[in-house]
């Protein structure tokens, strides 16, 4: 994670004309439901990736925004009556304000410190998400009435519904590449690579860091709330250490301090889920040996071995020529 | 003394046993993982899986080969710490000088492996394991099963054998100089590499140990690892990272804080140790035993 920082590359316009096609297009090719699961990962491996990749905070207790989220959000569609956009923000608006009291606390220790305490954190949320009374203990939320978005757009229509988590899941992301891409998100970079430095420099490290952890946990809100509007669920799962192992997994095997790579990791490991889907044991298994192989063989993940290798192809190509092509900087 | 606030004292003795229990298992796990992580800088997270794994070849021994408790006792730990080290030697050793991070996953990925395969295999309920030792003592107001006692006899031994061994022997002596300073103490022609796989060993036999005691008071079960192990995170936090006085101590402290809540407050026996932890974050960040540096 303290490898030399580099900031993402511009992606070509082509390329993202064909993904915002792709994405358009995908609910006619695959099954809507799983392509929303497949979205609401993507947000939250993201949120968990602008913390992990770009401050260096491994933070293994994700699943308490994701989950906490979930069932504010469906507490407020199903008890309340809420209108579904309030109920993303009320979910995304509550995992900050968890994110806000546990960051202060967690903030206060480094590296492998920071990891524990953050996992044990959301042990304690766990906790009381099986005690609390709104939550349904064992049962968890069910049938949560998905609404009219603003009063107008007729979620139960999963198309419809497709595209509301596009669009959001798509904004989620951009906020994710313009935090990076901020000063803000350079003096973050500055802080991953040498706390001590940044701090001389007369930063104010822990107030940079909380801002972070508050606004990925937001992030990872919002993912566990369209969680809860698309299935009309919210369980124990969302907010049990394994939801957090599995976030962390999409985001090693796409690639720290990509900006694809949560994408590529969901994708592999919603995959996996779904294949698998009546046989937990062997998605333990499976991950498990996914983490295991991407720690020890590619541990810059799919996309970051991908960048890699056309950096290296680059790097042979302009040693080959004497005036290296343009935009290969 | 009959009733203290109200609450029999046969209750309270009988909580105050179970929480030295807890308290036994939370302290012999969070020593390995102080061992492990200040020798390594790494916390094992397969802590837990190789504490299932220890009582599971326990359970294997008496299922398969007959073999009782008290072979168990002294088989598994070697056992384990053997897998321990060819983990380290395989795996481990090749992400050295990188973020202990990438242990910290790996060690992650290795416990989903561990419980997954053992899932595969056993399902998620437990196997029975009988107890070695029948009978106990009566005392006026409760009965203590002799086998509880001597699991916190036991633990309580292999604490302060594994304290000696460490700050009072010359191989512990080794183990705090090449924490301190492995190129230095390299120079004096000692092993660093083979220190710090037979550390990783220790670490996992202690584990290993640990489910063997817990084999006949805890169901054997795939799922016992995972239980515990968080637990015993925020156990380290408490005590202080790397510290093998605070995993000691703060191990039973947390148990009997724990049993005693649930007397108290039995909602909130599940929470305690969290509570404590955070408590402990804001007002001592390093841990009650542990250094500013760590």
């Amino acid at each position: 994670m303290h490898t030399p920082s580099h900031t993402p590359r511009r992606l070509p316009a082509w390329a993202i004309a064909l993904g915002v096609a792709a994405a358009l297009a995908a609910p006619f090719v695959a099954y809507p439901v799983f392509l929303m699961k497949f979205l609401c990962w993507a947000l939250l491996a993201a949120s968990l990736n602008l913390l992990v990749g770009y401050v260096g905070l491994l933070s293994f207790g994700h699943a308490m925004f994701f989950g906490s989220a979930a069932y504010v959000a469906a507490h407020s569609l199903q008890v309340w009556g809420w209108d579904p956009a309030l109920a993303l923000l009320a979910g995304a608006g509550a995992a900050a304000l968890i994110g806000l009291v546990g960051g202060a606390l967690a903030i206060r220790r480094q590296g492998i410190a920071f990891s524990m305490i953050t996992l044990a954190i959301a042990q304690l949320v766990s906790f009381v998400a099986l005690r609390a009374p709104f939550t349904g203990g064992e049962d968890g939320i069910q049938n949560v009435p998905r609404g009219r978005f603003a009063g107008l757009l007729p979620l139960g229509d999963d198309l419809v519904l497709y595209y509301l988590v596009l669009a959001i899941v798509g904004a989620g992301f951009w906020i994710v590449y313009r935090t990076v891409q901020s000063p803000f998100g350079h003096v973050l970079t500055a802080i991953r690579d040498n706390e001590p430095r940044a701090i001389s420099l007369g930063y104010r490290v822990n107030r940079y860091k909380l801002a972070a952890y508050v606004l990925s946990s937001a992030l990872a809100g919002l993912a566990g709330s369209l969680k809860a509007l698309v299935f009309q669920i919210a369980t124990l799962t969302d907010v049990s250490w394994t939801t957090s192992g599995e976030a962390l997994l999409m985001v090693i095997v796409g690639g720290l301090q990509t900006l694809a790579g949560p994408l590529v990791g969901a994708l592999v490991v919603v995959t996996m889920q779904n294949q698998f889907a009546s046989f937990a044991e062997v998605v333990l298994l499976l991950q498990g040996l996914v983490f295991v192989v991407v720690v020890l063989v590619f541990r810059r993940g799919v996309v970051g071995e991908w960048e890699a290798w056309r950096a290296r192809r680059a790097a042979g190509a302009a040693a080959t020529k004497i005036n290296p092509p343009e935009g290969q900087a | 003394m009959d009733h203290l606030l109200g609450i029999p004292p046969a209750a309270i003795v009988g909580q105050l046993i179970v929480g030295l229990i807890n308290g036994s298992f939370y302290a012999l796990l969070s020593l390995g993982l102080a061992i492990i992580f200040g020798l390594l800088h790494i916390v094992n997270f397969a802590h837990g899986a190789q504490y299932m794994l220890g009582a599971f070849i326990a359970w294997a021994m008496l299922e398969y080969l007959g073999l009782g408790y008290w072979w168990a006792l002294l088989i598994v730990p070697l056992v384990t710490a053997a897998i321990g080290m060819l983990i380290e030697r395989t795996m481990l050793r090749r992400l050295h000088g990188l973020d202990p991070v990438y242990a910290l996953l790996l060690t992650f990925g290795l416990a989903l492996l561990l419980e997954g395969a053992f899932r595969l295999k056993f399902g998620a309920s437990g196997q029975p394991y009988a107890s070695p030792l029948s009978g106990g003592i009566t005392l006026p107001f409760a009965f203590l099963p002799a086998y509880r006692i001597w699991v916190i006899v036991a633990s309580v031994a292999v604490c302060v054998a594994t304290w000696w061994f460490v700050e009072r022997t010359r191989f512990g002596a080794y183990l705090r100089a090449a924490h301190e300073n492995p190129a230095l103490v390299r120079t004096f022609g000692i092993r660093v590499p083979l220190l710090l796989t037979l550390t990783y060993g220790l670490g996992v036999g202690l584990a290993g140990l640990g489910g063997v005691m817990a084999a006949p008071i805890y169901q054997v079960s795939p799922l016992m690892g995972s239980n515990l192990i968080v637990v015993v995170f925020a156990v380290v936090v408490i005590g202080g990272m790397g510290s093998i006085v605070g995993a000691i101590v703060a191990g039973f402290g947390l148990g009997v804080i724990e049993g005693l809540t649930r007397l108290l407050v039995p909602d909130a026996a599940g929470v305690v140790v969290f509570v404590v932890m955070l408590l402990t974050l804001a007002l001592r960040p390093q841990g009650l035993f542990g250094r500013g540096d760590l």
